[in-house]
């Protein structure tokens, strides 16, 4: 098993946490896992970009055209980060637009839900329906109890599920 | 032993902690902030107690753990590379006299740089003050390679650095957790005045030592850089360390090049191993040193047909991302392809200051009260004042003071009309290295206000706790000392304090402070615009919540995005009109004052979040 995915958003948008669920999923699958994250003064509502890895790889960086997944979380950053992503991989995107792309309007679902906090949860949900990712829903669902903050717990599972439909 | 995925910087920390560390200081900084963070997490696996401690600069950090290192107990300091600048004095000297308990220096470098002043290479800096240096790939080896600096810290009795890059300090890895060592010593101080006291007569003979400890680490067979890839009797061959060798490997395996490409890694590049300098330029005819961020391994080569950043074949700026080393490789190995041109990374949005950010409000009123006026500032999240004309200097920790003072001398001195000099510094920067900056000011007669923004907190590395907050790295208590006691101590005479959120009472203070400065017993007058950063959750909850709407009075001008600034201030370009998006609002109802027409109007809401 070897995946590179590329998560893209804005600082504030969770890439970070989604990062981190992506590596521990690779980990309880027994993978080696490698992730790059932006931090510091990039963060304050920047572009923001991470990397994961997952199986045998030594650099934690992925190359342009390399990642077999996106996962953008605003379709704003397609021009910017989409080149990460080769010809025929997946772009999993967080828009209310069509484009060449698999969409949904996750910042939409997780208003339902009572919080936009859930927006990357609901992404990474239906990236995992999709079948996009090297792991499947039960792994992810561990992973993201055991990742989760107490309070948050609960509204991520949903925004996980809320995507999964 | 168990595994876990852990930040760089974490497995650093681990490290440390696994090392039977018993003292670790630093001073945040990104990309180096959660070396000490991590360390406080996994103390409590430690047998025996660890002191950790958010020292209030690089160099105290570096003092400190000295001072816990010449008791023979093993210690650490770690900071980011522009850090290593400000503990450079103890530093340079802690080469000559030695350590006994051993000493790890983790700088963290920022190649590129993402988040730092300058793009500078701390292997070049351990080098200058003949210090050994590791240089780790990734998270895991950034922990092994803590042990192994240890270890030969104690041997030679030298400090030792390991100098990992942001992107092995952000990069999250599996990592092996193994149980910390247990090492008892007792505090046992040796007195020994011609080393530790050290005046110029002894200089010569710890200089010799110096020497020859460099030499004979040089020497070390197990330090020789391992062959990773190729047959060994290959013409050409690629040497490389750090984060860069994981890239030129994973490179070199894609173009399906490892069998015939001789490739070493270099685990310290200082001091270079002195069998290998030999071996590589008798062995081989072509050599291509790929390295971040400056030519250290390549300069020890001593050879001057190298390809690599002083020919140019490596970019002598900038970091080495994995597209930038492809190309290097392709001209290098005479391989085609790939390496079309690069795609440029279009826009993007630009950092800004949060929603809600109490130094807009700052900037703000300090921008409209002096719309001539200079504005010197500062090292932190206050920096990106800049994006709406609040900051016209930043250059390091501590700057903004003197540099106000600077400005002061030279206008002051051709006539009396000076322009009004604001300085602005954040409450951490101020303890960093503003006081002695102050202290200089006012005793030299500058005039200009000094405007300290206490958040309470250093932001921009993540909100680690400030001296006056009073809360150590681990979270007990400490002994809490205040910005305005530190202030009044320094001489100064002129000191209000204010919410910088109301902004009339703020403005009223910044004309009565410049006022001050102008009057004929002037001098630097402070003000404290104190108001804790929003990024605090309960600090968020405790202030009173407004709901703000534009009105169809606003006729697009958008004045209010150009010298306000809030994200949450967005242009709609079907309507013409600026919206607020609720979505990110924190409500702090500031900006009700920057609209000309009164467009953006406050309302009154239940204060629930």
């Amino acid at each position: 098993m070897k995946q590179q995915i590329i998560i893209s958003g804005r600082g504030g948008q969770g890439v970070l946490f989604v990062t981190r669920l992506l590596a521990e999923a690779g980990l309880e699958m027994g993978a080696d896992v490698l992730t790059s994250e932006t931090h510091g003064m990039a963060m304050r509502g920047g572009t923001v970009v991470s990397h994961v890895k997952v199986g045998d790889f030594k650099s934690p960086l992925i190359r342009k055209g390399r990642a077999d997944v996106g996962l953008f979380l605003t379709d704003a950053n397609i021009p910017i980060h989409g080149s990460f992503v080769r010809p025929d991989g997946r772009r999993i995107v967080n828009t209310g637009r069509p484009g060449e792309y698999a969409g949904i309007d996750a910042a939409a679902c997780a208003k339902e839900l009572g919080s936009l906090l859930a927006t990357n949860l609901v992404l990474l949900g239906f990236a995992v329906q999709k079948g996009a990712l090297f792991c499947g829903e039960g792994v992810m669902r561990t992973v993201i109890e055991k990742m989760s903050r107490l309070q948050q717990v609960d509204l991520n599972l949903r925004g996980f599920e809320r995507g999964l439909q | 032993m168990t595994k876990k995925i852990l930040m760089g910087n974490e497995a650093i920390g681990r490290g440390l902690i696994e090392a039977g560390c018993t003292l670790i200081s630093s001073y945040p900084g990104t990309p180096a902030s959660e070396i000490l963070e991590s360390a406080v997490t996994f103390a409590g696996d430690a047998p025996r107690p660890v002191h950790i401690e958010w020292s209030i600069n690089e160099k105290v950090a570096y003092e400190v753990a000295l001072g816990n290192s010449y008791t023979g107990k093993r210690s650490a300091v770690a900071m980011k590379q522009v850090g290593l600048n400000v503990a450079s004095d103890p530093f340079m000297r802690s080469a000559y006299l030695g350590v006994t308990g051993g000493l790890v220096v983790v700088v963290a470098d920022d190649p590129g740089p993402h988040s730092s002043q300058t793009d500078q290479d701390s292997r070049f800096f351990a080098q200058f003050a003949r210090i050994p240096v590791f240089d780790p790939s990734n998270p895991a080896e950034a922990k092994e390679m803590v042990g192994r600096a240890f270890e030969l810290s104690e041997r030679y009795e030298i400090p030792v650095m390991v100098r990992p890059t942001t992107r092995v300090c952000h990069a999250r890895q599996g990592v092996d957790l193994e149980e910390p060592q247990m090492i008892d010593r007792r505090a046992h101080f040796k007195k020994d005045p011609s080393r530790w006291v050290a005046t110029p007569q002894f200089i010569p003979a710890l200089h010799r030592r110096l020497n020859d400890t460099i030499d004979e680490i040089a020497g070390l067979e197990e330090l020789f850089p391992s062959r990773i890839s190729g047959s060994g009797s290959a013409a050409r061959c690629i040497i490389s360390s750090g984060v860069a060798f994981a890239n030129v490997y994973e490179i070199l395996d894609d173009m399906d090049l490892l069998k015939s490409v001789d490739l070493f890694k270099v685990d310290l590049p200082y001091p270079l191993n002195r069998g290998f300098i030999e071996a590589i330029n008798t062995g081989y005819e072509r050599i291509l040193v790929v390295e971040e961020t400056y030519p250290t391994i390549e300069m020890q080569l001593m050879n001057r047909s190298i390809r690599g950043r002083t020919l140019k074949d490596v970019p002598d700026y900038g970091e080495l991302t994995s597209e930038v080393i492809e190309r290097v490789l392709r001209t290098f190995l005479d391989v085609p392809g790939g390496a079309e041109e690069e795609t440029k990374e279009a826009g993007g949005v630009r950092p800004s200051l949060c929603a809600g950010c109490p130094h807009r409000a700052a900037f703000y009123a300090i921008g409209t009260t002096f719309p001539k006026g200079i504005f010197p500032s500062d090292i932190g999240c206050y920096t990106l004042g800049m994006n709406f004309g609040g900051v016209d200097t930043c250059h390091c920790m501590g700057a903004c003071i003197s540099q106000g003072a600077g400005l002061y001398h030279a206008h002051a001195a051709d006539g009396p009309d000076w322009p009004t000099i604001v300085v602005t510094i954040g409450d951490s920067t101020f303890f960093h290295a503003g006081i002695p900056g102050l202290v200089n000011a006012v005793f030299t007669g500058a005039r200009f206000i000094l405007v300290i923004l206490d958040n309470a907190t250093t932001a921009m590395t993540g909100n680690q706790p400030t001296p006056q907050v009073g809360l150590m790295a681990d979270g007990t208590p400490g002994h809490t000392v205040y910005i305005s006691d530190l202030v009044r101590a320094s001489g100064v005479r002129f000191l209000e304090e204010c919410d910088p959120y109301d902004l009339d009472a703020f403005t009223s203070f910044l004309k009565e402070a410049d006022r001050f400065c102008r009057s004929d017993e002037g001098g630097v007058a402070v003000v404290i615009a104190k108001h804790p950063c929003i990024m605090d959750r309960e600090a968020r909850e405790n202030q009173p919540r407004y709901r703000v709407v534009v009105t169809d009075e606003c006729t697009g001008c958008q004045v209010c995005i150009k010298r306000f600034e809030c994200p949450s201030l967005v242009f709609d370009d079907a309507s013409e009109k600026v919206f607020v998006d609720q979505n990110s609002c924190i409500g702090c109802g500031v900006c009700e004052a920057v609209c000309p027409l009164g467009a953006i109007v406050v309302e009154e809401t239940g204060g629930e979040e």
